[in-house]
């Protein structure tokens, strides 16, 4: 709140400005960037800003955290600095509880992951439209892993395979009532057959575990697994998303991201993505918001995010404003679904 | 010898002013990071990350893992003068390095461990240059199983430690693992023991818990008996480096053992804070000098240094090789290398040679600039002692306090400091042992998520830890390190007897 000329424009007209930097922003998304609305920019910060991971050191959410951390640091995007924070207690809910009680602090914000909706429904202690949602960075995906060792090749093989073991086939994810035991128990419904499911502390732990041959698969996000796909420990078999990945530059000798066939293809009817996102503490003005909606774009338009991006075969959606808040009403709405029918919540 | 040639091309990489300047200025900032309990290597690495994201990515590393090295030695000047660990692998550290202190030894002690860590980063760099391969291929043998037998071992080769009655080691342990439970629980998803508080969804962080127990509880009793640093008496000289040098060569197996150990734990990411603990009380019990343990030994104060610097130095080898990272720093280090656009993984040896041939030469020369600079400091910081204890107590109650704050940004953790110092203080008082509580709250959730892994896996059966020669062989080694106390008096008797005989 400092004596700015400019913040004297938000004053004037709080509701009807609100409402058209709304719609200028889904407009600017559909467009290219660089729409002439954005040139004013009516707030920025004015001190250091906390960026909060709500979950541990070194896994997708805190890499790409600190990624951004970097870009904007290297490119000079923010005058503040920007300082990484992990709160990963109680699956994230320490971290969300701390933004659920910066009500009104610009000066905070936090990347999401799936525990926005699993933790939130696991704990009832808060909910996303406690929120201010900024921006979605991208979808993270899922593919299905085996050992190279394993005679399986095909999806519907390695089923077979899962179907022969009765029960003790042993598949491998991050966390007990996430998103890895989530899918999990899609492909174990989709296809009638039944894992052991082993939660580990991370999705880095979980592909080791699998090169080593201690557990039969895993459902690791491509980041996670690419380095040991291309070093011939893992086989990929099929994505949990509707369409192909578009990454056709070669990753091994002979495939690419794109060569995966969806698990649909296969003959396993379920997918997920997951949400990269981020989020401020509710309550604060539109002109906050949108300083950081903008920031996001220009992260999103460097070359460092971009080849990020490729490297780690991420689904490339970027929402804002209204189309963002429709699809984190839906994605709540399935998780519910989801989780209620695993028999995880009775909400 | 393709490594020879590579390591010498990395030699040619590494050598630049520039990469030499930034070396100094890692190990400098490393040791400051070292010596603040709290700002651990972590957090210091990653306050430190942006620095280098201008540089080429060997002098960034580079810079980085002389920060890491840095404050690896910087983690033992506080534990030896203050009782306070600085990082978590020091605290087996203290427990002779602080008596020596005490008695007026802080230069020996400091050049002991100094030295000490030296040795042991060095044979885990050679480690790490000829056998990377091989190693990272071993690593991959560790599933749930493995790692519980090797939390076994860690937890047995220390209960051979406790001095007094076994009843109050057990108790302690136990209130450590009770302590670890504390939180969200990785097998089931569930929060333990939080009672309703957001505070404690995050659980008992160790380095609050130290910070309290060893250094709130170490200046309640100095002010007990008298406002007063036993080491003021110390001698400071330059020469004390070269005095302690002469005695090192005495415990050469202790530091081959400790080797071993740390080599060992930092490929499995056991890490360094059980490979300083196992060390310790192998040394402790295999020793001549086993009963002067803990009253201000030297060889007390080399076994945990040695191994904590091989465990952390070899931590870096599976973050590089299999891209996981064997400690939080290396975790954070691996943000690093993802921003520079560098692949860790089994290829990144053969896509980015010259980066790692660059990173294992800065490790030799990394090691030896970190030796050279810490042992110049050794009478600046031995002189620190001098200082009395009413102006630096407060200083050390203060820096305790934002060390404490800064793990987690949470005030609740600076009240639980006080509150574990005022434990930390009974536990002295009543002679409760504080090392099994600590290796208990380390370790304790790590080892029960692996139990409960392997638990899922074989369906509940325990021959799981038999079903091949590696865990096996661990299982079995713990097993007689649990027993050893107890077998050791036996064959000493039987050997005493014989002698009688004979005679």
């Amino acid at each position: 709140m400092s004596n700015r000329p400019i913040d004297s424009g938000r004053k004037v007209a709080p509701s009807p400005l609100r409402r058209r930097l709304q719609t200028l922003a889904v407009a600017a998304a559909c467009l290219a960037a660089g729409a002439p609305a954005l040139a004013q920019q009516a707030w920025e910060p004015t001190r250091t800003v906390e960026f909060i991971v709500p979950a541990g050191t070194g896994g997708g959410a805190d890499q790409m955290a600190r990624l951004i951390q970097g870009i904007i640091q290297k490119n000079g995007l923010m005058k503040q600095p920007i300082i990484v924070v992990n709160k990963g207690g109680g699956a994230g809910a320490e971290g969300f509880l701390e933004i659920k009680g910066a009500k009104g602090d610009p000066h905070k914000i936090v990347i999401t992951l799936s525990n926005l909706f699993t933790t939130s429904l696991t704990t009832a202690t808060f909910d996303w439209t406690e929120f201010t949602p900024v921006s979605m960075m991208a979808l993270d995906q899922f593919v299905l892993w085996v050992n190279a060792k394993n005679p399986a090749k095909t999806a519907k093989e390695y089923i077979e395979q899962v179907r022969a073991a009765g029960g003790k086939a042993r598949m491998a994810g991050t966390g007990a009532r996430q998103e890895d035991q989530i899918i999990t128990v899609g492909i174990e419904r989709a296809a009638k057959i039944k894992f052991t499911y082993i939660p580990f502390k991370g999705g880095g732990e979980v592909a080791t575990q699998l090169v080593g041959g201690h557990v039969d698969s895993s459902v690791n996000n491509p980041i996670e697994a690419v380095a040991q796909w291309r070093a011939g420990g893992l086989r990929p078999l099929c994505v949990f998303d509707d369409e192909r990945m578009p990454y056709r530059t070669r990753v091994t000798a002979d495939m690419s991201w794109n060569d995966i066939p969806t698990c649909r293809e296969a003959g396993i009817p379920t997918d997920y993505l997951m949400l990269r996102g981020i989020f401020m503490p509710g309550g604060v003005t539109p002109a906050q918001r949108d300083y950081f909606v903008e920031l996001m774009r220009k992260v999103r338009e460097t070359p460092e995010w971009k080849k990020f991006i490729a490297e780690g075969a991420f689904n490339t959606t970027a929402l804002e404003g209204e189309a963002f808040t429709k699809w984190l009403t839906r994605a709540k709405d399935e998780h519910r679904t989801l989780m209620r029918e695993a028999g995880w919540v009775t909400r | 010898m393709d490594e020879l040639q590579s390591l010498l091309n990395g030699f040619a990489i590494a050598l630049t002013l520039q990469n030499v300047l930034l070396m100094f200025l890692g190990i400098v900032l490393g040791v400051l990071i070292g010596v603040l309990p709290g700002l651990g290597g972590a957090n210091g690495i990653a306050i430190l990350l942006p620095l280098t994201f201008t540089m080429s990515p060997t002098s960034a590393i580079i810079m980085l893992s002389c920060i890491y090295w840095g404050a690896l030695f910087g983690g033992a000047i506080t534990s030896i003068l203050f009782n306070i660990p600085g990082e978590p692998w020091s605290v087996a550290t203290t427990f002779d390095g602080h008596p020596m202190a005490r008695q007026g030894r802080a230069g020996e002690a400091l050049t002991a461990a100094f030295t000490g860590s030296f040795i042991g980063a060095f044979f885990a760099v050679v480690m790490i240059t000829f056998l990377a391969p091989l190693v990272a291929e071993f690593a991959l043998r560790f599933g749930p199983p493995e790692y519980f037998a090797v939390y076994l071992l860690a937890f047995c080769s220390f209960v051979g430690m406790g001095k007094g009655s076994p009843w109050k080691t057990i108790a302690a342990m136990m209130l450590g693992f009770a302590l670890a439970a504390v939180g969200m629980d990785t097998v089931t998803g569930q929060l333990r023991l939080t009672f309703g508080s957001t505070e404690l969804m995050r659980g008992f962080d160790f380095l609050v818990a130290v910070i309290g127990l060893f250094g709130i509880g170490e200046i309640l009793q100095t002010m007990e008996e008298g406002l007063e640093f036993k080491g003021r008496s110390a001698k400071i000289d330059a020469r004390v480096v070269w005095q302690t040098w002469k005695q090192l060569p005495r415990f050469w197996a202790t530091s081959i053992r400790a080797v071993l150990i740390g080599c060992w734990m930092g490929v499995t990411p056991g890490g360094a804070t059980p490979a300083s603990f196992m060390s310790y009380g192998v040394a402790r019990q295999i020793s001549k000098n086993g009963h002067n343990f803990g009253k201000g030994e030297m060889e007390g104060v080399v076994a945990p240094e040695v191994a904590a610097h091989a465990a952390g130095t070899s931590a870096l080898l599976p973050m590089l090789a299999l891209g996981i990272p064997g400690s939080p720093t290396a975790a954070v280090l691996l943000g690093g290398l993802l921003i520079w656009g560098l692949q860790p993984g089994p290829l990144l040896f053969v896509e980015q040679p010259d980066f790692v041939w660059g990173l294992i030469a800065s490790m030799y020369l990394g090691n030896l600039v970190g030796l050279f600079v810490v042992l110049t400091t050794v009478p600046l910081f031995a002189a620190i002692l001098r200082v009395p204890f009413s102006i630096i107590a407060p200083v050390i109650i203060v820096v305790c306090a934002i060390g404490a704050y800064t793990v987690n940004n949470a005030m609740l953790d600076v009240w639980l400091m006080m509150l574990f110092g005022v434990a930390g203080y009974v536990f002295k008082k009543l002679d409760y042992p504080m090392a099994p509580m600590v290796l208990a709250l380390v370790l304790g959730d790590r080892a029960e998520d692996s139990f409960r892994q392997a638990m899922l896996m074989s369906q509940g059966s325990l021959t799981i830890l038999w079903q091949n020669w590696l865990v096996g062989s661990i299982t079995a080694l713990a097993l007689v390190m649990l027993a050893w106390p107890f077998v050791s008096p036996l064959l000493a008797r039987l050997r005493g007897a014989r002698a009688a005989q004979q005679a």
